[in-house]
């Protein structure tokens, strides 16, 4: 039998000033996440994400790209949508971190209560949702993912390079480690 | 190429076949797609246990295959039934075929069968005359994702074989 690839998968949407960006913009390391806010293993990734940017402060960078699948996930694309719509008003990461710390309340009225506790106009952010003013954006991004090689969620990039081993805290530490030696 | 047991290689005619797509008998294939791409994604088995599963993945990115007018079709030794499950679960609207009896006979004719008795995980893309254009054998325990594909459907698309409506 014709021997199996295995591809080693690279990012082919460099990163610029329109991605979502959290921090430091010098780090040595960015790792691009995408990823689906309804997915229950983005969800699991999540606080490890939070910690490998605590305690490699400097060194690592994390970039969120929208992946939605909609077929399998029915909230995942208005949540997307409603987390660009927070990005325009330069409150993407707050709406990041509420989705995903209440993966089961993503429908539109637990959605629209959380938009509210964040401070947004929910009927505003609750339109432009309903009207899929950004889905352009987020279909951008899922078509760069596509064609980046992205093969479910979440999928990680780090320093270009799709990463293939797990997502617990001690794989992603390895992982920036070793990109921040080479 | 020369190897009997390996995945068919590009340059030659994609080998005929129609398999059921749904419980009520209905069949499908490679002739009613002719003058089209077309993708056939062999894979082990429905229900693996990822989120974003290939067949789950494709049909997300069904917009990006139908701009290059291509077809996408699953293919696993799975009888229909649980095809028809699957899709149901995973919301995927493109074909599924059940290559299931006798047992992975278009898998063979692809060379993309196992001695497990599943189909390989292999993607073949078909250009519009029926040849075979690209191909790709994976482990199988690896979702190939869309890109490779997509790269082939664009070289098509570049040299001509593909107008895109």
């Amino acid at each position: 039998m014709t021997t199996p690839l295995q591809v080693t998968a690279r990012l082919r949407t460099p990163v610029s000033g329109a991605d979502h960006v959290r921090g430091a913009t010098d780090a040595p390391v960015t790792v691009v996440e995408y990823g689906d806010f309804q997915c229950q293993y983005c969800g699991a990734a999540y606080p490890n994400l939070t910690e490998l940017l605590r305690q490699r402060e400097g060194t690592v960078r994390l970039v969120y790209r929208y992946f939605p699948i909609a077929n399998v996930h029915p909230y995942a694309e208005s949540a997307a949508e409603a987390a660009e719509a927070a990005g325009v008003r330069g409150r993407f990461w707050e709406m990041h971190d509420w989705l995903y710390e209440h993966q089961d309340q993503l429908d539109p009225v637990h959605l629209s209560l959380g938009v509210e506790q964040l401070g947004m106009p929910p009927d505003d952010i609750g339109a432009e949702v309903e009207r899929h003013a950004h889905a352009d954006r987020v279909r951008r991004d899922f078509v760069g993912g596509i064609r980046s090689g992205v093969n479910g969620t979440p999928t990680l990039f780090v320093n270009d390079v799709r990463h293939d081993g797990g997502y617990a805290l001690p794989d992603l530490l390895a992982a920036v480690d070793a990109a921040a030696d080479t | 190429m020369t190897d009997p047991n390996g995945l068919i290689g590009p340059g030659r005619p994609a080998p005929d076949f129609t398999l059921p797509a749904t419980p009520d008998g209905r069949r499908t294939g490679l002739r009613e797609y002719r003058g089209r791409p077309v993708v056939l994604a062999f894979y082990p088995a429905d229900w693996s246990p990822v989120c974003g599963d290939q067949m789950a993945l494709y049909q997300s990115a069904m917009p990006e295959f139908e701009s290059y007018r291509a077809a996408v079709l699953g293919i696993s030794v799975d009888s229909f039934w649980s095809h028809r499950a699957f899709a149901e679960n995973q919301g995927i609207e493109f074909p599924l075929l059940a290559d299931f009896e006798p047992k992975g006979a278009v898998a063979r004719s692809y060379g993309a069968y196992t001695r497990g008795g599943e189909a390989a995980r292999a993607l073949v893309v078909i250009d519009p005359d029926g040849v075979v254009a690209w191909r790709q054998l994976y482990p199988q325990e690896v979702n190939p994702g869309a890109d490779g594909i997509l790269d082939a459907l664009e070289r098509m698309r570049v040299s001509g074989e593909v107008r895109v409506g």
